[in-house]
């Protein structure tokens, strides 16, 4: 087996990226490796429109988004293997992998790129009670179903969560021919985009419930009804307030999950927040040069912020090659911290001596703040104030930090992000 | 007088817009937040468009299904229409992105067009 | 055609008759409602292979379930099942009861469970640190095991229909005569089955099935139990299966390890009438979490990747029927097995072939196949090993089930075997390629596939278990046309 620079785990818009990235960067060693059948990643299938606004400044479809980087890797002759499982990295980043032709592989990387993407949350996750019969789906694989293999799963559907795969997927199951009877949200509040909303549900009469759930699936064999019930402020069904819907099919939204099995048996420290890795300002682990990019990271909302995050992590991997593989000196590194409403920071710390004249840090938030301040404080004192008129755990959020700003700080040890009414 | 309540879709704020019409022409609106809610609301009261998303039969490819797009936003009032003449087409491998797969889709003016490539087997 | 014996069920019981009666010169017929193998109580329970110290002294119940034990390490090595004694604690957290733990130690010693030993505090925490911090005793029981109860409910019955035992899937009894030929007559959906003999094995059914030949009439309650299954992340949080001490409704919730690296925790136990009743409930689930901490400390229940429950067919003397019914000579019943039924099973199989061979006169075959071969597993093979199979077959080198690292090559050979696999769910027992923590995401749309090329199942057609369990409805925008 051929040996190469950099391994890019994950052929999905994260790893697409980071692949161009690093080639035009200069390293001419780079190898893609695919689980799918072809190049794209979840993108394939997300035959909606709404990508590339702040890419390409047009709106794309997903198949078309993730085509524009896999011509680009095309026409680098970068190097890729689809149908082909990593089933391991080694601490040392040898990776090792498997397809039907090459058989079980290793190869000894310099450095490797985490871009395996996320996954949906399953209903044994939820805690659903009721029968456990055919007919019950992640929005995701449902997507799978209708918009690649050309296959509907049924057509009345109920659908718990409103993240924006379940509301796109109202519509599509619209467009095909289903009845969409009701969209419950465990939440007080929608973590799908506005837009989503309106365009997805309210254009087609769609209800959506917030504060509700799914207290009971029937149906042995195949699914015939679900009822949702009201929930209260500790997220528990209130009694009386059931409702039935007779359906054959319920599809669940209800959050993504960073897929870090391979990252942790490597020995990648997590985020418990994120359940992504723990990154420094170049988006590297605590292993040197293995970086991570993507939804593996922290789960983004728009595709072309992966981009740009992955674009980072591609040059970053380049540069410690360049450099001569070394760790990061440690003697400069800021620590990055989310309070009062901000939920966590990627990066986490920043090496002052690596950074770069503007680094974008981004954050979520916890709940939905109206008129509110994104506060930023060099330890005590606070450098940042600015007003938002609203600030939902939906939307990802970013602050940029200058380095010239940091030089200033010469003894700064945290900067701090927090939510602030005034 | 009417007067027509939306949802602004230009932020997570998701103001509640209301717009008064009077013999379809916009009056007031009032309830946005920003000039985003303004513009958007007339927009959407007047002349509502979107760009419709789907996938159409194709046969002799390596996919069985190749996703479509109108090639720009259709009247809102169309989009059934627009979604019978998709059920309906068939193309035929090879696609490739930008292909027109149905021209002058339901009488809008617009063509559907492949979102993505199938080749020939 | 007229059979020797029909077996009604092909759940663990049905199925280790079966393989007992495939070692005789006769021709068997095993009869099951569902479209597999391991449908019913076999398909949901704890997975534990008990010691033997819970089940009244004197009973047939304590009797198989140490016989059961006894011989489930050489089954599982003839069966290429897996299977560990990991052995069991019976944990006290109240002094007063400790009388109680010593009550359980003489049962267990009048059983004949070997090994047993009473530990004190420090004892138990030694070995199982994450026991409450009020364990004040435990009763250890070293020969208590884990097992695949799908590969065991599998493997007989692969063995059973290898040695010549016909299997019919998706085939009720629907009622039972006795023919003026002296003969069982068994109507079904799929028409008329005749034996000389019949075995009740019908799990929470039983009692249907008695009560159509027999006037003494018996009373099957489904006992409803629901479990959690917790991701592999933590499956090593207790290394010993853990139990509470009993009550009269049973065993209580325990927390073990599986045998394939997950944590389960379970059952709740709450007697239904409606035999297909096995839907969780969210009492039943808030229940089983509250009770589960007594006895574990820290126990990590926001790793759920599944719940489920399962029916135990109870029958209210709490003990297995197995034997001829009085008023229907050569029925053969075995009913109210409920727990400790998995692990009585190969022990039930060999009390009631031994009573069918004296019955019936049988004569062993010559040429009887005791062994029989597991799906080839891909999992801790090494970078030659697997090589060398990828060579042989390529279908070895394609995973479908990211998260159980399950490749095509282990659902093919779960396809084309004895009683091969025909639906998501036939494939995830035989395989667990969709039993990760993603529960299918990914992997039943690339099954499914599989499914239709290898077996020629139309998308449409393809189930999650047989019936009306059917994944996809239609093909989007109909057929294309002029193909």
């Amino acid at each position: 087996m051929k040996t190469y620079d950099i391994v890019i785990v994950g052929g999905g818009p994260a790893g697409l990226a980071a692949a161009v990235a690093a080639k035009e960067a200069g390293n001419d060693s780079i190898l893609i490796l695919e689980r799918d059948h072809e190049l794209g990643g979840i993108l394939n299938q997300c035959i909606h429109n709404g990508f590339g606004l702040h890419t390409f400044k047009e709106e794309l479809t997903g198949p078309e988004y993730a085509y524009r980087f896999i011509k680009q890797v095309l026409d680098l002759g970068i190097e890729y293997k689809l149908n082909t499982m990593v089933m391991d990295i080694a601490p040392d980043k040898t990776v090792t992998a498997m397809n039907r032709e090459d058989g079980m592989f290793q190869i000894p990387a310099k450095a490797v790129i985490l871009a395996m993407g996320c996954r949906e949350r399953p209903r044994g996750a939820l805690n659903i009670p009721g029968y456990r019969p055919a007919g019950i789906f992640s929005a995701g694989t449902a997507q799978r179903l209708v918009n690649i293999e050309g296959y509907m799963p049924g057509r009345e559907v109920v659908i718990l969560g409103s993240g924006d795969i379940g509301l796109i997927m109202a519509r599509r199951m619209t467009f095909e021919g289903a009845k969409v009877k009701v969209v419950a949200e465990l939440m007080p509040y929608s973590g799908g985009l506005k837009r989503n909303i309106v365009q997805c549900l309210d254009d087609y009469g769609i209800p959506l419930k917030l504060s509700h759930t799914v207290v009971d699936i029937e149906g042995k064999d195949h699914v015939t009804a679900v009822t949702i019930a009201e929930v209260g402020p500790d997220r528990k069904p209130i009694p009386g307030t059931e409702e039935r819907y007779t359906c054959d099919t319920l599809l669940l939204s209800c959050g993504l999950i960073p897929e870090n099995e391979l990252s942790r048996s490597a020995g990648v420290t997590m985020n418990p927040v994120t359940s992504g890795p723990v990154v420094n300002e170049s988006l590297e682990t605590n292993i040197p040069g293995v970086f991570a990019c993507g939804n593996v990271l922290h789960v983004h909302d728009l595709v072309d912020y992966v981009s740009e995050e992955a674009k980072r992590a591609g040059q970053n991997a380049v540069k410690y090659i360049a450099d001569g593989c070394k760790e990061a000196e440690g003697a400069n590194v800021i620590e990055l911290c989310a309070t009062d409403g901000a939920r966590y920071t990627v990066p986490s710390t920043i090496n002052k001596d690596r950074m770069d004249d503007l680094l974008t840090v981004r954050f979520r938030v916890g709940d939905v703040y109206k008129n509110s301040f994104v506060s930023v404080y060099f330890d005590d004192e606070r450098v940042m104030h600015n007003e938002k008129r609203i600030l939902a755990p939906g939307e990802m959020e970013q602050i940029i930090l200058q380095k010239k700003k940091l030089d200033e700080y010469p003894n700064l040890k945290k900067i701090t992000v927090k939510i602030e009414k005034e | 007088m009417e007067t027509r309540e939306l949802t602004c879709i230009g932020c997570p704020m998701g103001c509640l817009v209301t717009v008064t019409l009077d013999n379809g022409e916009v009056k007031e609106v009032t309830g946005n937040t920003c000039a985003k809610g303004d513009i958007y609301a007339r927009k959407e009261v007047v002349n509502p468009t979107r760009i419709v998303t789907s996938t159409v039969k194709i046969v002799g490819g390596d996919k069985e299904r190749v996703s479509v797009k109108t090639a720009s936003d259709i009247p809102k009032s169309k989009i059934f229409e627009v979604m019978k003449d998709i059920d309906a087409a068939q193309a035929t491998a090879p696609a490739h992105i930008g292909d027109v797969i149905i021209k002058d889709v339901a009488g809008t003016g617009v063509d559907v067009v492949a979102t993505r490539n199938v080749e020939a087997v | 055609m007229l059979y020797d014996v029909i077996v009604i069920g092909a759940g663990v019981t049905g199925s280790a008759v079966a393989r007992e009666l495939s070692r005789y010169e006769t021709n068997v017929c095993v009869l099951e409602k569902c479209e597999d193998v391991c449908e019913g109580t076999s398909k949901a329970n704890s997975a534990i292979v008990h010691a033997g110290f819970d089940a009244a002294e004197g009973s047939l119940m304590a009797k198989l379930n140490v016989r059961g034990n006894e011989m489930m390490g050489d089954l599982a090595k003839d069966l290429d099942i897996p299977f560990k004694r990991n052995g069991a604690m019976v944990v006290c957290i109240h002094k007063e009861a400790l009388d109680g733990l010593k009550d359980l130690y003489n049962r267990g010693i009048a059983n004949g469970v070997k090994e047993l030993k009473i530990l004190n505090r420090d004892e138990a925490l030694e070995m199982e640190p994450n026991l409450s911090e009020n364990v004040e005793g435990a009763l250890w029981a070293p020969t208590s095991g884990i097992i695949c109860p799908f590969e065991l409910n599998i493997a007989m019955a692969e063995n059973a229909n290898m040695n010549g035992v016909d299997f019919r899937f998706n085939t009720e009894v629907e009622d039972i005569k006795k023919g003026e030929d002296g003969n069982w007559h068994l109507r079904t959906n799929n028409g008329e089955y005749v034996a000389r003999y019949v075995v009740n094995a019908a799990g929470v059914y039983a009692d249907t099935i008695h009560n159509m030949v027999s006037a003494d009439k018996i009373h099957i309650t489904p006992r409803r139990g629901d479990y959690c299954l917790l991701d592999k992340t933590v499956g090593g949080h207790v290394k010993h299966t853990i139990f509470p001490q009993p009550t009269n409704l049973g065993k209580g919730v325990l927390v073990s390890p599986t045998i394939h690296g997950n944590l389960i925790v379970g059952p709740t136990a709450v007697d239904i009438e409606n035999k297909e009743g096995n839907n969780t409930t969210a009492a039943g689930i808030d229940d089983l979490i509250a009770k589960a901490g007594d006895h574990v400390r820290n126990l990590p229940i926001r790793n759920v990747i599944t719940s489920f429950a399962g029916l135990r067919a109870h029958e209210s003397h709490h003990e297995f029927i197995i034997k001829e019914v009085e008023d229907a000579p050569h029925f053969i019943d075995c009913a109210g097995i409920e727990s400790p039924g998995l692990t009585s099973s190969p022990a039930i199989g060999e009390m009631v072939g031994g009573m069918m061979k004296d019955m019936m006169g049988l004569k062993e075959k010559a040429n009887w196949i005791s062994t029989r071969k597991g799906v080839k597993k891909t999992e801790g093979l090494s970078v030659e090993e697997r090589n060398a199979l990828i060579k042989e077959n390529p279908a070895y080198g394609t995973i479908i089930c990211r998260c159980e690292s399950i490749t095509e090559g282990e659902i093919l050979d779960a396809i084309h075997r004895p009683l091969g696999a025909r639906s998501l769910d036939g494939v995830k027992r035989r395989t667990r390629a969709g039993m990760g923590r993603c529960q299918a995401g990914f992997c039943s749309p690339r099954t499914m596939e599989i499914l239709h090329r290898e077996l020629g199942i139309p998308y449409e057609k393809i189930t999650k278990s047989g019936g009306k369990s059917n994944i996809v409805l239609e093909r989007t925008k109909g057929e294309v046309s002029g193909s």
